[in-house]
């Protein structure tokens, strides 16, 4: 395949990728453009081939030139750059000149993209090791045994080699330490970086029975196709699940996938992806369309196939204490894979207020700051017993704001976790950030 | 300074062999003691010039024994250089905050303990 047949083929993928970060839904473009939202679909999955005047119109209405959507290469690394620009805070004026740039020097503008993506990656594994050092007990003890065993070999080993005349009793006991403590230390070392390497990319490292449960959602995009059948069975789905490596994180699933079912049924897969289209993601509008509470619109809305969805969402579910009890993420908004979440997320403002919806756009700090709608509400677990205090569990679904120039109106700040957070003057801060210590 | 009396308490056994026999050659008396529980009981049974307190033990934090000391006036002033294989700044600064007189992370030279309690034996001699 030639390199430009390579390039035409992929327009419709890059027509979806800039749709998606616009934020539009495919039904809303297609209307805009002028044609169906299956002919739109056909495309955008590269089935029909575009050009001529409904490319310009489609470029048009994504406001981007339509050089971008047929040279995907220039696009992205367009786009690359701009973020790199923006995260360093620069305010020059060549920064709108990017695809000027892009395209007078490709080769210095893709080390340029390459070092950014490098930062950002870095930037990743440095949070999540930072994440993992300060909250995860199985590490700070392994690293305290290493530690520990290091010293005494340290000290053992200078007092056989500065101390001129020792007895030999003594002696022949500092050997037998020294040998003790070496293999002490090569078993420990092994241990830690069997316990590290689980992951090769630190991103999704492994060790909790939840995180095993986290990264089986994730291998399924959050959708199971099986239990959208009305004799779906969950246990067999997770069956042989490879990232499920204990019983615990079995059951869990397992508990996680009936609930999936169970919405399924009162939820069927047809009408509410006809009533998605029609609404979008508005969870009260859905509630009503199908006279059910809130959480399982929530629930629902993060099991349905990708492609249903009119844009991108994530879920976050707490119990009354704050432990995570799932989290389906959405691209710039960071969840935090152990220890608490900043306390300023509206899951936890609707905590406070039960039963209540609670609607915030907020803003989480970080290298590229994104805008959220999140939509909280905290509801009973079950059926609460007379004179027992109720079960709760606070919901949160993320939506990406669509950025149309028009104002923003209140946008409250918020973090991911203290650790991994630049905002020095908040109220909520519970412990300094590693980012105030030079990195 | 023959004959001041060392108390180490520190869960690693050969750690505290080494200490021991560093401290001993240089002529001062050391006993241990390898559990936070009954650690405080353990200081006012042998009443030591010293101590050197591990962090991280069974039982019971270094730190939260550090603070039962400082709360006893007998012991508001005796030495305690405290052992860790924590060396942020926080945890120094908690260390600090409980009342310790030196703080040395793992792992540590014979050299830098053994000049640590000179060090602190010279002050607290000093009138």
């Amino acid at each position: 395949m030639s390199p430009a047949m390579t390039r035409d083929t992929l327009t419709g993928s890059r027509i979806r990728e800039r749709r998606l970060m616009a934020g539009l839904r495919q039904a809303d473009l297609a209307r805009d453009a002028g044609i169906s939202a299956s002919y739109l679909n056909l495309i955008e999955h590269n089935r029909r081939r575009i050009g001529g005047k409904l490319l310009v119109t489609i470029a048009t209405i994504l406001g981007v030139e339509p050089a971008m959507l047929t040279e995907g290469a220039t696009a992205t690394l367009v786009a690359t750059l701009r973020a790199a620009a923006a995260d360093a805070g620069t305010d020059a004026a060549e920064i709108a000149r990017t695809e000027e740039f892009a395209r007078r020097f490709p080769g210095w503008a893709e080390v340029l993209a390459a070092a950014h993506r490098r930062l950002a990656s870095l930037e990743r594994v440095i949070e999540t090791l930072s994440d993992r050092l300060t909250h995860d007990p199985q590490l700070a003890a392994s690293l305290h045994e290493l530690l520990s065993t290091a010293a005494a070999i340290r000290s053992t080993a200078s007092i056989l080699a500065e101390t001129g005349e020792i007895d030999a009793e003594w002696r022949d006991r500092f050997h037998r330490n020294l040998n003790q403590d070496s293999r002490r230390l090569a078993e420990s070392s092994k241990a830690l970086v069997t316990y590290l390497d689980e992951s090769p990319d630190a991103g999704t490292a492994r060790g909790t029975p939840q995180e095993d449960v986290d990264a089986f959602l994730g291998a399924h995009e959050y959708h199971f196709p099986e239990l959208e059948q009305a004799d779906a069975d969950p246990a067999r789905s997770t069956q042989d699940a490879s990232e499920l490596t204990t019983d615990a994180a079995r059951q869990i699933a397992a508990a996680m996938l009936q609930r999936i079912a169970d919405d399924a049924r009162a939820l069927p897969l047809a009408p509410f992806r006809a009533a998605l289209a029609r609404h979008g993601p508005d969870p009260v509008a859905l509630a009503q369309d199908f006279s059910c509470e809130l959480p399982m619109v929530f629930r629902r809305l993060a099991a349905m196939p990708p492609e249903a969805l009119p844009g991108q969402l994530g879920l976050v579910i707490c119990d009354a204490a704050g432990s995570i009890l799932f989290r389906r993420p959405v691209a710039g908004f960071a969840l935090p894979r152990f220890g608490a979440c900043c306390p300023l997320w509206t899951l936890f403002s609707a905590l406070c207020r039960p039963l209540l919806p609670i609607r915030r756009r907020v803003e989480q700090a970080g290298r590229a700051p994104s805008r959220f709608d999140c939509l909280a509400i905290a509801w009973p677990e079950g059926v609460t017993d007379f004179d027992a205090d109720p079960l709760l569990r606070s919901y949160m679904l993320i939506l990406p704001v669509r950025e149309t120039g028009e104002p923003l109106g209140d946008v409250k700040q918020v973090g991911s976790s203290c650790r991994i957070c630049p905002r020095t003057d908040c109220r909520a801060r519970r412990e300094p950030s590693i980012l105030g210590e030079g990195f | 300074m023959t004959g001041r009396h060392v108390l180490l308490i520190e869960d690693e056994p050969n750690i505290i062999e080494a200490i021991r026999f560093i401290l001993t050659r240089e002529g001062w008396k050391v006993d241990s003691h390898a559990h936070g529980t009954g650690a405080v009981e353990m200081v006012q049974k042998t009443d030591p010039d010293l101590l050197i307190l591990d962090v991280m033990l069974p039982g019971r934090s270094g730190m939260e024994i550090l603070r039962d000391l400082r709360a006893l006036p007998e012991y508001e002033n005796l030495p305690v250089l405290m052992l860790t294989a924590r060396g942020q700044m926080r945890d120094r600064d908690m260390a600090e905050r409980a009342g310790v007189s030196r703080f040395m992370t793992k792992p540590f030279s014979n050299t830098e303990v053994l000049a640590a309690v000179r060090d602190l034996l010279a002050q607290a001699s000093r009138p």
